[in-house]
């Protein structure tokens, strides 16, 4: 099997998987990060967001041997402290139920105002629209979006 | 060292000495004989010995252990909460921990609304003890009357001098006393804590990635499995050829028991990709059912009087008041299977050694799930150990323990520690499901528009009692009959966040507002003429509150400006599930030709609530969930295998389609009765009526989504 180097939250990770291998699994099973959560493995809930390059991508349908240099941030790494605007917001806000989905949507979060720092309740809902929180703390996680937008 | 106290003559609280010098704390309020407290080593998780208890450290910090799985209601935040508020704790010195399985804790499950309920007035004494042998301390120490001390945010205070001592100084000499049992509780208007909006416990490890779920956890040396079962109910193995999947790298075994195929490996994308390499046939093995047979099979249980109805419920002469009715209504609604799905998939970690069994992982009903592996492995109870982690979601597939017993035989088969996991393709295939169920309704009018008969067949597949027969308006109609039957089937089901009710809330408030329509009645005074009826001149047993409904109706309409409102057509609906009152208005306006749910309004009575914002995210959660699944939910089969694999065809709710709610509190005073699930049953009622407010149309049948109102 080939060994992958990777850049993750600023450190160089290796990991000696099989080339299909999704990232979601080498983060988990192999780099000891289970920040990075497994939800549907299709690409369609969202819990496995990260951070490639800063833009949010769905791990878990990620191939290591697709990543190469990129720059990958995951929820480990989001911030030293957990201060990150949007996590003080999340906390601010009172925004987890379950909590299982919360790292996925605060990557998505996240990776959208790096983009556009100041949002609208459409941008949002539709940067937002595939992450699912089967909770349904979404009134809040858009609350939190929207008042982490203000101090980014 | 290991400290033990003896049983005292009295039901006294027992305290025994950390060996860090602390203060520990358990209580047992259902025994006259007060059970020791045991602690040994200072490990306080091993030490657990009663059904709940606190620690205070020297250094003043508070630890609580929360003893209820916590799958996002918020439990591990409002319990320690009522404690603190009786301790007369600083909040910011409280340290919260899960406790490990103990049969010290009594009700230590996360189900039916309940554990608030249950547990308010073991937490709030748990505190109040604690906080009178502290008095009790400093008093002696100052050599003053207890009556001139009192307590507050982790000081004792003594009232004339103003001398005050902390509870991590007094937590030692407080270790040597003991408090009354009927120990005084504090008057709710002195709550400080309770009724205020508390962020949640967890808030920091959530929000960081902490590895506190189930799926989350890895130990050196556990082998990583997953399990391929029928694809279809109503079929077994026939025969199975694993050389594929056993060659694929890193699988270290594969196993085949009752009819299940296990792969284990020692990485979860290798047993993922091993699974597929699988060659299994199956063979029949009961009926296979697609979801037309039970449409045929629901209806003729509707239509034939077939003897098999169980009467739930009868008063009066139902036959006579429909003969002398001036008029009668009639309606049938129906509802779909559904999956739970929590967002963290099925999964439990067991190691089986020759000298016991250690289980970790997420269940909502750790006791019975350890009840169940004794029982398949044989071993006893006490030789078996569970560590309940944080749950990615319930809503009732966790009070199942199928996926915990699974793992524990699959360990003891390859004698090694491991991990099973399920993915969305597992659990949608994975026999937990919201039964689907078929409602027949009848009411009769009298010339003046009253209700004076009331018929309701329910049926279902699997669903047990499908009704709720002494619901209102049962107490309300003085001829009423409630019947049920149910169709027993291959295809196996589970409660679901408000079992029943559910959808029953939805069926009998959608036929109420039909009623009322009929009648040429306002559908809240409806309501409300009838819980007058019921108050005035009950019939049978009435097994509701009348004036907590009346109240949450009455306060509903007010905040919703119900019958004020000209832009918006706004629907209306109550329910009384489990322990607590909610009623709904809901509010949608045209768009393009098509409804669209703006809305909803939910006055909630639930006794005293705990946590503001707690609760506050329990009601929008459980609206959020009560819509998107009347809206989306689904899970219909074909040739007994679900149709619906993954999200891909399984809808959820997402955040553009969710509405703005608006929650309320009743406060009347009265202990807490519960929030999990009682937001949760009126909110399919209220949007249906509200749509059929605006639109002239009907929703009978769930998911709304593929009725004719939302098709272009």
């Amino acid at each position: 099997m080939p060994v992958y180097k990777l850049n993750i939250n600023g450190k160089v990770r290796e990991a000696d998987v099989p080339a299909d291998t999704p990232l979601l699994w080498v983060l988990r099973d192999e780099l000891q990060l289970p920040g990075t959560k497994y939800g549907c493995g299709i690409a369609q809930c969202g819990a496995c967001t990260v951070h490639l390059n800063g833009v949010a991508m769905r791990s878990c349908s990620l191939p290591v041997s697709a990543i190469q240099a990129a720059a990958i941030t995951t929820i480990e790494g989001l911030s030293e402290k957990g201060d990150h605007p949007v996590q003080l917001a999340w906390d601010e806000l009172d925004v987890p139920q379950c909590g299982y989905c919360q790292a996925g949507q605060i990557m998505t979060a996240a990776a959208l105002l790096k983009k556009n720092p100041h949002p609208t309740d459409e941008e949002i809902g539709n940067a937002m629209h595939g992450n699912i929180c089967r909770c349904g703390a979404y009134h809040r996680i858009r609350e939190a979006v929207k008042s982490a937008s203000t101090k980014i | 060292m290991n400290t033990t106290h003896t049983t005292s003559r009295r039901n006294f609280l027992k305290l025994g000495s950390l060996t860090t010098g602390g203060l520990l704390i358990g209580f047992n309020w259902f025994d006259n004989s007060v059970k020791a407290a045991v602690v040994a080593g200072g490990d306080a998780k091993e030490t657990l010995a009663f059904n709940s208890y606190l620690s205070i450290a020297t250094d003043g910090t508070i630890t609580i252990y929360s003893p209820n799985p916590e799958l996002g209601q918020n439990i591990k935040t409002s319990f320690p909460m009522v404690v603190a508020e009786e301790l007369e704790a600083d909040w910011t010195k409280v340290k919260v921990e899960q406790a490990m399985l103990d049969n010290k804790f009594d009700r230590q499950l996360t189900g039916g609304s309940g554990a608030v309920p249950h547990s308010w007035m073991r937490l709030r004494k748990a505190g109040a003890t604690a906080k009178y042998v502290l008095i009790q301390a400093a008093a002696q120490q100052w050599q003053v009357d207890a009556s001139a001390c009192y307590a507050e945010n982790g000081f004792v205070i003594h009232r004339p001098s103003g001398k005050k001592l902390g509870y991590g100084e007094l937590a030692t000499a407080a270790s040597a006393l003991t408090a009354p049992a009927d120990v005084p509780l504090k008057d709710r208007k002195d709550f400080k804590l309770i009724g205020t909006a508390v962020r949640n416990v967890e808030n920091k490890n959530i929000i960081t990635g902490k590895p506190l779920f189930g799926l989350d956890f890895y130990r050196d040396g556990m082998a990583m499995a997953m399990i391929q079962r029928p694809p279809a109910f109503g079929t077994k193995i026939k025969s199975v050829d694993a050389a594929a999947a056993k060659a694929s790298p890193g699988i270290v075994d594969v196993v085949t028991f009752k009819n299940n195929v296990a792969v284990v490996g020692n990485s979860t994308w290798a047993i993922m990709k091993a699974r597929k390499l699988l060659k299994i046939e199956y063979e029949k093995d009961g009926n296979i059912e697609s979801s037309e047979d039970h449409d045929k099979i629901l209806k003729d249980l509707l239509d034939n009087d077939n003897g098999k109805a169980t009467v739930q419920r009868k008063d009066g002469d139902v036959k006579a008041a429909f003969a002398g009715a001036a008029k009668v209504i009639e309606a049938e609604y129906q509802c779909p299977f559904l999956v739970h799905t929590p967002m963290e998939p099925m999964n439990f970690f067991a190691h089986v050694r020759e000298d016991g069994i250690e289980l970790i992982g997420p269940s909502q009903t750790p006791a019975r799930a350890r009840e169940a592996v004794s029982k398949m492995l044989n071993v006893p109870e006490d030789k078996i150990t569970l560590q309940i982690t944080r749950l990615g979601g319930g809503f009732g597939r966790r009070l199942k323990f199928d996926y915990v017993v699974e793992a524990a035989e699959l360990s003891g088969i390859i004698k090694k520690p491991v991990k099973v996991m399920w993915t969305k393709e597992d659990e949608m295939q994975g026999g937990s499901y919201r039964p689907a169920v078929r409602y027949r309704f009848k009411a009769a009018l009298d010339g003046s528009g009253n209700l004076v008969g009331y018929q309701l067949r329910g049926v279902g597949i699997n669903a047990g009692n499908s009704t709720r027969e002494d619901n209102f308006p049962s107490g309300a109609v003085d001829h009423l009959l409630i019947e049920n039957v149910e169709y027993v089937s291959p295809i196996t089901t589970g409660a679901w966040r408000a079992p029943i009710t559910n959808f029953l809330a939805f069926a009998e408030q959608t036929f109420l507002d039909e009623v009322a329509m009929a009648a040429g009645k306002d559908p809240v005074q409806f309501r409300l003429d009838l819980l007058a009826k019921a108050k005035q001149k009950p019939v049978g047993a009435i097994k509701y509150n009348i004036d907590r409904m009346v109240t949450v109706i009455k306060t509903a309409a007010e905040k919703s400006g119900w019958g004020t409102k000209k832009d918006v057509a706004q629907g209306f609906s109550v329910y009384f599930s489990h322990q607590s009152y909610v009623a709904q208005v809901c509010e949608v306006v045209m768009e393009k030709g098509k409804p669209a749910v703006k809305k909803i309004y939910a006055v909630s009575d639930c006794g005293q609530v705990i946590n503001l914002s707690g609760a506050r995210h329990q009601v929008m959660g459980a609206i959020v969930d009560g819509y998107g699944n009347a809206m989306y939910g689904k899970i219909s089969f074909k040739d007994g295998a679900s149709e619906q694999k993954n999200y891909n065809n399984y809808r959820i709710i997402r955040m553009k389609e969710i509405p703005e709610v608006e929650p309320h509190f009743v406060d009347n005073g009265i202990d807490p009765t519960g929030l999990g699930e009682p937001a949760l049953p009126p909110t399919g009622g209220a949007v249906a009526n509200a749509i059929f407010k605006a639109t002239g149309k009907r929703l009978r049948n769930q998911p709304f989504s593929a009725e004719d109102v939302f098709k272009a």
